[in-house]
């Protein structure tokens, strides 16, 4: 709809309901985080306010990085999303760049085989992939979280659309200047199609930092968590009673995201929505 | 798998094309082909290997397992045809699962299509705010999902939830939310539509900018004057193709709902809020009846695969805003 001068009646609705609207996305959020502030006392007190009556803060959030391992759970979610990353990006561009500028047999088949990956859900592949790691005895290692991400239908398929774009005469050129394909990959192609490569990373790095249900198909040892799996475990153990601690350990998970996302609104909105919006 | 005939019949005609154009130099063209299906075969091979060992052979091994007897630990497995897929369609937890599923999309879908399509029109019919309350919706969208069930939970908690107390405070009946099995579902597909509106509403607000101005003052010209006219007689007819887009990701997002189960209900109580993923998880990896999650498996990838092929259908007739 064009952005038109509303009438005051109008604006002042259109107000009422998106305060409305936004107070309902808000409350979890502004819940955690008033909850990891209070003391255990006042939480299960039967008043309620947002701020806390006694700032427990200091005392939660030290728990939640002291007797939980939760910088570990983040560090390990932080390797492990920096690990998939850059294989994907590794193995993903040279493919897209075969798919997009080569001629070579076989091409057009290849393509099928990435879109045919674009269709299947990872969930499904679970079962097979459990035997793959089990039978490479990587379970319960770093590595069998990392394994099943290296390759990405979506990344090749995202950066062959990017690629497909810059002009044949670039390439050309760069052969001309002496330039093998594989420098013609990171050295035109990626630096050219960097907003892909961004907003890829971000869509990548979301999808993994969140992840449950791989890593708790995949790790065991408390050790190699990453934060999704470690608070799981943490409210297990907890079983509901250290509301406090929990609330921090959650807060410190989501934050990071959160912080990056109002840093660079654009290009996370481009990023999740799979470059379909512009 | 059948893109290969046409394929090759397709890389014919350019090859045909050079020799015909400059048969006096055959050999460099050729050479330089040749040079380039190499370079072509090296790049791809990393990813050709990777995209066969883990997508390719488990999505066949995920069928070897459904049709067979094989079991964890197992050295051999005879094919026993379709007695897994009779003993998940026999099996009442099975059915369970599948219907609230269904429900649960059923709920979610409408649920944050609408309100994705509204507080969209909203932000966009004026410039105040307009950054600001974007950004606020979207954000559950990539809050950690175990994270926020976490705090869902506290909410909804029986005696020192907000919910319980302000509906008591407000003379309204309070529930054991999650422990009910009347409740737990419902209560899952409202955090779900907490968490996929905003999603919906991005797509939306891409969908209303593309919306060529002119088609609005036209309307003005035939008559169009209130906002609803001009809604109903625009708006509303121009976002039909990414509408069906939006409904179609949403669905595959409420079908693929796995960590909120998790942490909030476990399926519970009965079978009360089970849903697909979840059943293939439990059966797999904590019951370990490795035939039967793999039924399950391919039941909710056929869902999947005939959503996901709707969706490309679609696009394919460029329907599709882009």
């Amino acid at each position: 709809m064009s952005a038109i001068r509303l009438s005051p009646a109008a604006a002042i609705l259109r107000h009422g309901v998106l305060v409305l609207t936004s107070a309902f996305i808000l409350v979890p959020f502004v819940w955690m985080v008033s909850l990891s502030l209070k003391s255990p006392g006042e939480i299960f007190r039967a008043t309620f306010s947002v701020l806390p009556a006694q700032f427990y803060g200091v005392d939660n959030y030290a728990k939640a990085i002291t007797s939980v391992p939760l910088p570990r759970y983040m560090g390990n979610g932080l390797l492990v999303c920096a690990l998939i990353l850059a294989a994907q990006i590794l193995v993903c561009a040279p493919a897209a760049y075969a798919l997009a500028k080569l001629k070579f047999w076989g091409r057009d088949f290849i393509f099928a085989m990435v879109l045919v990956g674009l269709l299947l859900p990872h969930q499904v592949l679970s079962l097979p992939l459990f035997i793959l790691c089990y039978k490479l005895d990587i379970l319960n290692t770093y590595l069998a979280l990392v394994i099943p991400y290296v390759v990405s239908p979506f990344g090749i398929f995202l950066f062959r659309q990017f690629f497909k774009k810059i002009p044949n005469d670039i390439v050309h050129a760069a052969r001309l200047d002496g330039l093998c394909e594989l420098a013609i990959v990171w050295k035109i192609m990626v630096p050219m199609a960097l907003p892909a490569v961004i907003a890829f990373s971000i869509f990548s790095v979301v999808a993994h930092w969140n992840d449950l249900f791989w890593p708790l198909i995949a790790v065991r040892d408390g050790n190699l968590m990453p934060a999704p799996l470690g608070i799981m475990a943490f409210k297990n153990e907890e079983a509901g009673n250290d509301y406090g601690p929990l609330m921090a350990a959650s807060t410190l998970v989501v934050a990071p995201l959160l912080i990056a996302f109002l840093a660079a609104q654009k290009w996370f909105v481009e990023g999740m929505t799979g470059g379909s919006v512009k | 798998m059948s893109a290969s005939l046409p394929a090759v019949s397709r890389l014919a005609q350019p090859a045909e094309a050079v020799v015909g154009t400059l048969s006096s130099r055959v050999s460099l063209p050729r050479r330089h082909s040749l040079h380039e299906a190499m370079w072509g075969w090296a790049l791809i091979a990393p990813a050709l290997i990777f995209l066969v060992v883990l997508f390719f052979l488990p999505v066949i091994g995920v069928f070897v397992i459904a049709f067979s007897d094989w079991q964890f630990g197992a050295s051999s497995l005879s094919f026993v045809g379709l007695a897994n897929f009779r003993e998940v369609i026999f099996d009442e937890g099975f059915r369970a699962s599948l219907i609230n599923t269904v429900v649960y999309a059923v709920m979610v879908v409408p649920g944050t299509v609408l309100a994705g399509l509204l507080i969209a029109l909203l932000i966009e019919s004026s410039h105040s705010c307009r950054a600001l309350y974007r950004a606020v919706h979207f954000l559950p969208f990539m809050a950690t999902a175990t994270a926020m069930a976490i705090s869902w939970e506290a909410l909804l908690h029986p005696t020192i939830g907000l919910i319980n107390h302000r509906l008591a405070a407000l003379g309204l009946p309070v529930a054991n939310w999650l422990r009910d099995e009347t409740t737990a579902l419902p209560v899952l597909a409202v955090i779900g539509i907490w968490q996929n509106l905003g999603y919906a509403m991005v797509l939306f607000m891409a969908g209303l900018k593309s919306i060529p101005l002119d088609l609005y003052d036209a309307a003005e010209v035939d008559g169009a004057d209130h906002w609803l006219d001009r809604l109903r007689t625009v708006t509303i007819p121009m976002l039909g193709p990414v509408s069906m887009f939006v409904v179609i990701v949403v669905a595959l997002r409420a079908f693929e709902t796995f960590d909120t189960v998790q942490i909030l209900t476990q399926g519970g109580p009965g079978h009360s809020s089970e849903m697909l993923l979840y059943t293939i998880y439990r059966e797999s990896f904590e019951y370990l009846r490795a035939g039967y999650g793999a039924a399950v498996a391919i039941v909710f990838l056929a869902i999947v695969v005939a959503l996901t092929l709707l969706q490309a259908g679609r696009m394919d007739k460029r329907v599709h805003y882009q």
